[in-house]
């Protein structure tokens, strides 16, 4: 399969890649060049490309006057990037643990959160409901941010332990002898996982913007949707107004996807390491 | 140099944040639930402890167990159609990407894209194309001339769940295929050529030598669509709505779980209910896990080169 002789088995494969591309990106196309057609257009012409006389931003405007779309992206934004601070934190001091040090826990702290790899957290969201009406965190950022962290630390725990186990440990213990405290062991150490901390950026970061369980549950609150909720919430009420339509998926649409372009190396990275291992 | 008593407060300082916020978070609430599942309120005001009463409910009694078994039925189909096509079409497009040809990055790159949007944002776009007021489908269809076939898909019981379940394999075809290049690239060249120069064609060297040296990747793959697919949720929600139409056609464990716990319109929240169809699914993934860490992940030999 790798050096093909024939150039018949290229062409084939390109043929079938090809295919499979456009049946990936012809239905994300054809939301995204609608949402600046009018109306008209986009029932009798929905394979055109907006001209200037079809150009319209009609579908934008509405969203603007009638739902808070910068603030629920501003929300997406907060939910995400703290939980992604948390994780990091949390993940990577645990994993210098296990990684660091023998103790007599270490393989059963090691596997206890590696539970949460499997067990999906969803399974306990009535627990969880009940926890945060207690603690009063209904209805803000804090819910979301707090079950995000807890969802997201075993993987990250799981591959940071992995890469630290590989960095010579004689490297720790030359930083001990001069003198070095454990803490800055520790944040010498950080900077030598870089690729695996961009791996779990990356492969965290996706669940959480995109996840519509938890906002709906926790946080449904006007001033607490995020994008994904908020998107959820107008669709279904302006589901006839394809302007309108069109253009909210856009919207929600192109945050994830500028992101992906800018990670999509790290993305690929993480995917693989946190199943191959 | 450490004495043993400090490197002891060491250790919990480095695991407490991760250990308490999981726990208190993740492990908690689990447990929670499940003690939940074991109580009830319906006989008097106060919580009870009754034993595995709930769960005989939900499995035996007309009201529960018919939404349940059909709620059940719909995730092993559910399931299935993703292993029967989302995996072996994810393993077709690694092994095409694994021939190294030109531009094989952007063909990666593009094929990924459905991947990471939001399962509400691709339940609508495809609510919008087989929206037979728009029309989309209908022209597809016709265009490669099966115009015949086309109707609206998602609005009747027959078809419902199979063109759910086939829109998200559309969306999670990318992590198979991902998964089973990365397998793929990492088999040496030279046990290929030395195939080659034995006489083996294309066919016979993809189903003798690399099939068997990327089953630790099925298995990966096939439990990682498992525990997804009997935790889904967001896709019958976006599309259907919780009710999880046309009359419970689409609905699957998430979305009977939702409305359990949660009440929707007329139905009254149930955390005991709830909690008991959390247990239930908990014990559906488990096994699942179980069979694949000691049925499969144990049998294969990993193999270094």
């Amino acid at each position: 399969m790798i050096h093909n002789s024939r150039p018949f088995k290229t062409i084939a494969a390109h043929t079938a890649l090809l295919l499979y591309s456009a049946l990936a990106l012809l239905p994300v196309l054809l939301i995204i060049f609608n949402s600046f057609k009018d109306r008209l257009s986009i029932f009798s012409q929905p394979y055109a490309f907006p001209t200037s006389e079809t150009f319209t931003l009609d579908g934008y405007r509405t969203l603007y006057t009638t739902a808070r779309f910068d603030l629920f992206f501003v929300n997406s934004f907060l939910v995400t990037a703290s939980s992604l601070v948390l994780i990091l934190f949390c993940s990577s001091m645990a994993a210098f643990a296990l990684a660091e040090y023998k103790f007599r826990l270490n393989a059963l702290t090691g596997l206890y959160l590696a539970i949460g790899i499997m067990v999906p957290i969803r399974l306990g969201t009535v627990g969880i409901l009940r926890i945060m009406v207690g603690l009063h965190l209904v209805n803000t950022l804090w819910s979301l941010i707090l079950v995000y962290t807890a969802q997201g630390i075993p993987l990250a725990v799981f591959i940071l332990t992995a890469f630290m186990r590989q960095l010579p440990k004689d490297l720790t213990d030359a930083a001990r002898i001069d003198g070095a405290n454990e803490y800055r062991i520790y944040l010498l150490i950080l900077p030598l996982v870089r690729p695996a901390i961009g791996s779990v950026l990356a492969i965290s970061m996706i669940p959480i913007w995109n996840d519509l369980w938890f906002p709906l549950i926790l946080s449904p609150g006007e001033a607490t949707k995020t994008l994904v909720l908020g998107a959820q919430a107008f669709l279904g009420e302006f589901v006839n107004d394809y302007n309108a339509v069109l253009a909210a998926l856009t919207l929600a649409i192109l945050p994830p996807v500028i992101l992906y372009l800018i990670f999509a190396r790290q993305l690929v990275r993480g995917i693989t390491a946190g199943a191959v291992k | 140099m450490l004495n043993r008593r400090n490197l002891r407060i060491h250790i919990w300082v480095f695991l407490a944040p991760a250990v308490l916020i999981y726990t208190a978070f993740m492990i908690y609430p689990l447990l929670d639930s499940l003690w939940l599942s074991v109580n009830n309120s319906a006989s008097s005001v106060a919580q009870s402890f009754v034993g595995f009463q709930n769960y005989f409910t939900l499995l035996m009694r007309e009201q529960w167990s018919r939404p349940f078994w059909n709620a059940f039925r719909n995730n092993i189909l559910f399931f299935v159609i993703h292993m029967v096509v989302q995996n072996p079409v994810g393993l077709f497009l690694a092994a095409l990407l694994n021939m190294r040809i030109r531009g094989s990055w952007i063909y990666r790159t593009a094929i990924f894209v459905p991947t990471i949007l939001s399962v509400v944002i691709v339940g609508f776009v495809w609510k919008l194309i087989l929206n037979p007021a728009w029309g989309i489908s209908r022209s597809l269809l016709q265009v490669i001339g099966l115009g015949a076939f086309d109707s609206p898909w998602l609005g009747l019981e027959s078809t419902a769940l199979v063109t759910l379940s086939l829109i998200s394999v559309w969306q999670n075809v990318g992590i198979p295929m991902l998964l089973f290049l990365a397998a793929l690239i990492r088999i040496p060249e030279e046990l290929i050529e030395a195939a080659r120069v034995d006489g083996a064609d294309t066919w016979k060297i993809f189903w003798r030598i690399q099939l068997p040296l990327i089953l630790p990747s099925v298995g990966i793959v096939s439990v990682l669509t498992f525990v997804g697919n009997f935790n889904a949720f967001e896709l019958i929600y976006a599309t259907q709505g919780a009710l999880a139409g046309p009359n419970f056609a689409s609905d699957i464990l998430g979305t009977f779980f939702f409305r359990t716990f949660f009440g929707y319109q007329l139905q009254p929240a149930d955390p005991y209910m709830g909690s008991t169809i959390a247990g239930i699914m908990l014990l559906i993934i488990l096994t699942g896990v179980i069979i694949y860490l000691y049925g499969w992940h144990r049998r294969i030999q990993q193999v270094r080169y």
